[in-house]
């Protein structure tokens, strides 16, 4: 066990490591120097002498390796250099951006969570076929429906139509609901497919028959047998559903003009700021990662089935 | 193809699994496509011709508007009404298809061609090698999609084509992800073992045995991959990184119909429904093929 986790761990170090030197090539070192883009500029009237010391002052006149160690360095201890066109140290701009993004991203995957359950649940208790058919190609909808025109459409229905949300000066949960809803809708998707596909799985096993033969009823079935079987599994792409929702924040901040990460991202690809870029995309991925091995680790703890090698197999 | 999947047929002979249609002619096939994949095809086929030649379909402009024509209503002469230039929206959409369609080929092609590549070797060679690359596989697939394609974009600057590569470089891991555990299950068949022991070379081998027989599932993913470009693609567009504002791009078409969304909310509206038309039908293909996998 010892062994597996260190492997795990040791895994997701690598996978990091990849990415930070990626995104260091990618972002830094192949677009070309992006102070020499912004201080050449003939309007800002600097000499070749002053162009040459807020170089030195950025540490971008050091050869290439040593510039990569550097970067390292300051990434381990959380600084993450300064946002060229505002001037200001990323990680303030991230300290100011990252809560707003973090509270919609994870109200809208509870949201997601809450209405993926329904439908699971009504696709499966449904009593027309026609109407369980329909429930069950619905998350084939979600996942085909664009966020940003989701959000557009949502606005245009509940606030221009029905005018139940209101888009001017909302309250503080007012403003959040559309945003919430936007976001959930394509994040249920693929866990409603899941869902629904481990639900058919469970009920096909023994202990449901023994279950039913029993005198259970459907309801108390799904509730007491099949549930906590099928929902486990569900869990385990919950990490993959991270960079989605991530995505779909950024999507639906830009949409409804919120501030937050995503607003911060907007800007920085505008401005080719790439040192907010790089700072975003490795922090995302540390995230998607951590996420990946909690879920790893946890999991043969929720499931004790995984964790024996003698258990019952299926 | 057929001559090269002698592995693949002799297992079917080996375990039936109902897959009897496949040997009746294309048209019993035909008259058995379930309505629902049938209609996906129609619908791909359309949107094909809309991009291949825009002007059978239209006889307005996808660029240029009709003085005095704005923002009307969805009517007879206008089918989905006209935007704030008096531009016919539904001309949009039509000559629109070929940048959403051009974009999306190419994003698929970067990505299966890259991918598969990557994910062939990977699987074949094995030992170091494959770690290298499915490291690497892993760290793509670490950083949101969005994100990772917002970077290349930054590298490689706004327009159509770099809009489309850098949709397509998210998707090569995918695609390696994929061909490569699809190689390794191949490669573990006796056939396979049989093509080595009888003195065949790495490559040959890899071209007449592995890589037919791996192919379909990632055919699939391709048809999956063609739908999910096409709304990234729009998701990039409407962010403002693709085509500049005259092209009818569909993600710009919504970002455009949004300015007008009190007045004339079917020019937001209309082009979404086509985005999510196009993408279901790529999705209910791809389930079709991977029906047809192994």
């Amino acid at each position: 066990m010892t062994r597996y986790l260190l492997g795990r761990i040791g895994q997701a170090v690598v996978v990091l490591a990849v990415t930070f030197t990626a995104a260091f090539l990618l972002l830094q070192v192949l677009p070309g120097d992006a102070i020499m883009i912004k201080f050449m500029s003939p309007e800002m009237g600097l000499s070749a002498d002053q162009i040459a010391e807020i170089r030195a002052s950025y540490g971008v006149d050091r050869p290439l390796w040593e510039q990569y160690f550097r970067t390292v360095g300051n990434f381990l201890v959380g600084n993450f250099g300064y946002s060229i066109q505002a001037g200001v140290p990323v990680s303030h701009q991230l300290a100011v951006n990252l809560p707003p993004t973090l509270l919609l991203a994870s109200l809208g995957f509870l949201a997601a969570i809450v209405l993926t359950v329904i439908l699971a649940t009504l696709s499966n208790l449904a009593g027309m076929k026609w109407l369980r058919a329909a429930l069950q190609s619905l998350p084939s909808l979600f996942i085909s429906v664009p966020v940003f025109w989701l959000g557009i459409m949502l606005i245009q229905i509940f606030s221009f139509q029905l005018g139940l949300v209101s888009v001017i000066s909302p309250g503080p949960v007012e403003r959040l609901i559309l945003p919430v809803a936007t976001l959930a809708i394509p994040i249920s998707a693929p866990l409603s497919q899941i869902l629904m596909r481990n639900i058919d799985e469970v009920l096909t096993q023994p202990f449901v028959a023994v279950a039913r033969a029993k005198g259970a009823s459907h309801i108390w079935v799904l509730a007491r047998h099949v549930a906590r079987n099928a929902l486990l599994p569900t869990l385990t792409i919950a990490g993959v559903l991270f960079g989605e929702l991530l995505a779909g924040a950024v999507v639906t901040e830009a949409v409804y003009g919120l501030n937050g990460l995503g607003g911060l991202t907007y800007q920085a690809v505008g401005n080719h700021d790439t040192a907010v870029l790089q700072a975003i995309v490795v922090i995302s991925a540390l995230a998607f990662v951590t996420i990946n091995l909690i879920v790893d680790l946890l999991y043969p703890v929720l499931d004790p089935r995984l964790g024996s090698k003698l258990g019952a197999t299926t | 193809m057929s001559s090269r999947e002698t592995g693949g047929t002799n297992l079917d002979v080996l375990e039936p699994r109902g897959r009897q249609v496949l040997r009746f002619g294309w048209a019993t096939r035909l008259r058995h496509l379930p309505p629902g994949l049938a209609a996906s095809w129609c619908l791909v086929l359309v949107v094909m011709l809309w991009a291949a030649a825009p002007d059978l379909f239209t006889g307005y402009s996808g660029t240029e508007g009709v003085p005095g024509e704005q923002l009307r209503a969805p009517s007879e002469e206008h089918i989905l009404g006209t935007d704030g230039l008096g531009r016919d929206l539904y001309a949009r959409i039509v000559y629109g298809a070929r940048y959403s369609l051009t974009g999306a080929f190419v994003a698929v092609a970067v990505g299966f061609v890259f991918g598969t590549l990557l994910g062939l070797v990977a699987g074949a060679r094995g030992g170091w090698l494959d770690a290298a690359i499915m490291r690497l596989v892993d760290s793509m697939l670490a950083v949101p999609s969005l994100l990772l394609s917002l970077s290349i974009i930054v590298l490689l600057g706004f327009g159509t084509i770099n809009v489309a590569i850098a949709v397509g470089a998210v998707a090569i891991a995918r695609f390696a992800r994929l061909a490569r555990s699809e190689v390794v299950r191949v490669r573990r068949s006796d056939y396979v073992e049989a093509a080595f022991g009888s003195g065949g070379t790495f490559w040959a081998v890899l071209r007449r045995h592995v890589l037919p027989n791996s192919l379909t599932s990632v055919i699939a993913l391709a048809a999956l991959q063609f739908g999910s470009a096409i709304l990234a693609i729009s998701t990039l567009g409407f962010l403002g990184y693709g085509a500049p504002p005259p092209t009818p791009e569909w993600g710009l078409l919504i970002a455009e119909g949004r300015n007008y969304l009190s007045r004339a909310w079917w020019l937001t509206a209309a082009p979404g429904v086509v985005v999510v038309l196009v993408v279901l039908a790529a999705d209910r293909i791809s389930k079709s093929i991977q029906r047809t996998a192994p």
